[in-house]
């Protein structure tokens, strides 16, 4: 049997602004993915290494605050030190579209801006993750 | 079934309100609250002028706190502003009082916010990006070179540290020469809202109420012009609430505020005329009126009834409108500048004292200089040009605003209610109750997007599919973090460490003795103390906070 989606929700930093991490918590929840959020107030080092621990296909991360130029590649640094390079890094927030292509040249997946829905960033989980694991078995 | 949270929760609080849009034939506002396709007299049929509405200026307060509003005097024109270093802020606010602003915002950055210094290890990447990076006394004096504090009313938006910034404020202002018992200004200092949904709480919540308590002892015996606190409710509608909620929980907060000073030993008319209040003002526009005009109402009968308030100022509940940012789109911004002309058209159809108008790139950043311009000149149109500013509470007599103005009321009632079942607020949000209704309304408010049972244009309905987000972000200086840490360093290594230690000791010993933190705060921000060795301090004896999980 196929092993279910699991997404670790994160909020990195002092951000406490909270209400998009949930919602779309609870979006991916109904859409039958196995959730689990950290709440606030979380490092990018406890962040992997939690992902790591409950062995997630998926970190989204959200950030509001205008630190996702530095906790972005922080969290991918410490998921790869961890051997967790090959869970996928998305997430949202208010970021810029200058900004969201700079992250994703240095390897973020998808980020989702305001106004997103929470359908396309379940899509967009679905699909990465099965192309994701359609990989490592060809590997 | 209605998927609201109300509904679902078995409680359908106001007989008919937030039933779940699913049907074209019924009409919701943004909170969910069914609208009738028209009202009549049987709608106002139970409503008596002088016990509910009152004249304006008239307990209770329905139609305003002033007898004369606009005509006396007109809202404060209040852009919230903050980035980088003190020097920029400093920079911007210039820029702002030379076209007009009446009054001074500061937004502080998330390390501020926080209690800590730009140089703490958690600070990395926050520095300055939110708002402005004020570590110490010395930073809160070049915020306001050549601002002379003792004429210009100032609003910090504050909370967890907002006694310790206070006394930042009051030592600069001191130091220009002025007299602290005639600033002019408010703190936002609601840690209730921060606990509920704002989530920038340190200390446990007992010892963060007293802390507030501190503050509003400070200012009813020294600082009489100065509103210690801002009851909020804005940022319970920003993490999702609806209106009846963002109502009903910042009022609780404010009686929770109010018992809580009582209970130290103050007499309610001694602090209540200082109170004042901050709300969101949403796209419902008949919504945020009946809203605006149910907080005042309700706030005079408890104050006057409950507490026994006899000082009719203790009654008057004063506030500022905010526009909602959550309501605004990265999607074609411009459009932006309609939906705050309206929500702010809301706020001063309902009677705010003063209001700040969200900039058009507020969903993609702080604003440019050129989009807070439009803001500000959006609330000039109001106040001078549609002729709004002339009559007081148009509205009244409106058989729907009336309606919805009782609905309003009753729906915080039952509100009351369910929060004194579970204990009060402390015990509510420690078992998460606020939290889980908020989170139940936002999911529930997402889902109709996601079904366009609500229309947003441009983002769900009515999309440009050729569009690029073309318009110019400020962009926060990466330099703030290291400028900030060189000062930092430098004022460490100047001032004199044993008076600093000294300070901080007596504001451990104040704080196991439960004695009034603020003269302690004076004493250790004069002393150079920063910010973040004064809540480690503060921390020490209190400990630090850690929210219940609720998605």
């Amino acid at each position: 049997m196929e092993r279910g989606i699991r997404v670790l929700v994160a909020k990195a930093g002092l951000d406490g602004h909270d209400r998009g991490a949930k919602v779309v918590a609870r979006a991916l929840r109904d859409a039958g993915m196995e959730v689990i959020y950290t709440g606030v107030r979380q490092t990018p080092e406890m962040i992997a290494e939690a992902a790591v621990q409950e062995d997630v296909d998926a970190v989204g991360l959200s950030v509001l605050s205008g630190a996702h130029m530095h906790v972005f590649p922080e969290v991918l640094r410490q998921l790869t030190a961890r051997g967790g390079g090959d869970i996928l890094l998305t997430g949202g927030g208010t970021i810029g579209d200058e900004d969201m292509a700079e992250l994703q040249a240095l390897g973020v997946g998808r980020l989702f801006g305001p106004g997103a829905s929470t359908r396309e960033i379940v899509d967009y989980i679905r699909a990465e993750t099965a192309r994701r694991r359609a990989q490592s078995e060809t590997r | 079934m209605s998927d609201h949270p109300a509904a679902r929760s078995g409680r359908d609080l106001l007989g008919g309100l937030y039933r779940r849009p699913d049907d074209s034939n019924r009409h919701v506002t943004v909170s969910g609250q069914e609208i009738p396709l028209v009202a009549t007299p049987a709608d106002v049929a139970d409503l008596d002028y002088a016990r509910d509405l009152g004249d304006p200026g008239q307990y209770p307060y329905t139609r305003g706190i002033h007898a004369d509003m606009y005509r006396g005097k007109l809202w404060t024109m209040r852009q919230f502003a903050g980035f980088g270093t003190a020097e920029q802020t400093n920079e911007r606010y210039r820029f702002l009082l030379a076209r007009g602003q009446t009054g001074l915002s500061v937004a502080f950055d998330l390390p501020t916010l926080m209690g800590r210094d730009s140089d703490d290890p958690w600070s990395a990447g926050e520095v300055g990006k939110c708002g402005v990076a004020i570590s110490s006394l010395e930073d809160m004096e070049t915020l306001f070179a050549g601002i002379p504090l003792a004429d210009v009313s100032t609003s910090m938006t504050i909370n967890s540290p907002a006694a310790i910034i206070w006394a930042m404020y009051i030592a600069a202002a001191e130091n220009q020469g002025a007299d602290r018992a005639k600033l002019r200004g408010t703190l936002q200092n609601d840690i209730l809202k921060e606990f509920i949904a704002q989530k920038e709480f340190i200390f446990p919540p007992v010892p963060s109420l007293k802390l507030v308590v501190d503050t509003i002892e400070f200012a009813s015996r020294e600082m009489p012009l100065f509103n210690p606190i801002s009851i909020s409710g804005y940022h319970i509608r920003e993490a999702g609430s609806t209106a009846v909620q963002e109502l009903a929980f910042t009022l609780a907060d404010g009686f929770a505020y109010v018992d809580a000073a009582i209970a130290a030993g103050l007499d309610v008319d001694e602090f209540a005329p200082r109170l004042s209040f901050f709300f969101n003002s949403h796209l419902d526009l008949f919504e945020e009126i009946a809203k605006f005009r149910a907080a005042r109402r309700i706030w005079a009968r408890h104050l006057r009834e409950r507490y026994g308030a006899r000082n009719p100022r203790s009654w008057l509940l004063r506030f500022h409108t905010q526009t909602a940012g959550c309501s605004l789109t990265a999607q074609q911004p411009q459009l932006n500048v309609v939906r705050t002309a309206y929500q702010a058209l809301a706020g001063v159809l309902g009677g705010t004292q003063s209001l700040h108008t969200n900039s058009l790139d507020e969903a993609l950043a702080l604003p440019s200089e050129e989009a807070v311009e439009i803001a500000l000149r959006t609330q000039q149109i109001l106040a001078h040009e549609i002729g709004v500013a002339s009559t007081i509470d148009p509205l009244a007599g409106s058989y729907f605003v009336e309606k919805l103005t009782t609905e309003m009321e009753a729906g915080a009632e039952a509100y009351f209610a369910r929060i004194a079942e579970v204990g009060g607020v402390i015990p509510a949000l420690e078992e998460g109750f606020f939290q889980r209704e908020i989170a139940d309304a936002a999911h529930w408010y997402q889902q109709a997007l996601e079904r366009k049972q609500r229309v947003v244009v441009g983002v769900n309905e009515y999309v440009n599919p050729d569009e690029k987000q073309q318009i110019p972000l400020l962009r926060i200086d990466k330099d703030v973090a290291r400028s900030q840490e060189r000062k930092l360093a430098a004022l460490r290594a100047r001032r004199d460490e044993a008076a600093v230690r000294a300070a901080l000791g007596q504001i451990e010993t104040a704080a196991r003795d439960g004695a009034n933190l603020m003269p302690r705060f004076l004493d250790a921000v004069r002393a150079y103390a920063t910010l973040g060795e004064i809540v480690g301090a503060l921390k020490a004896v209190y400990g630090e906070y850690t929210e219940p999980i609720i998605i």
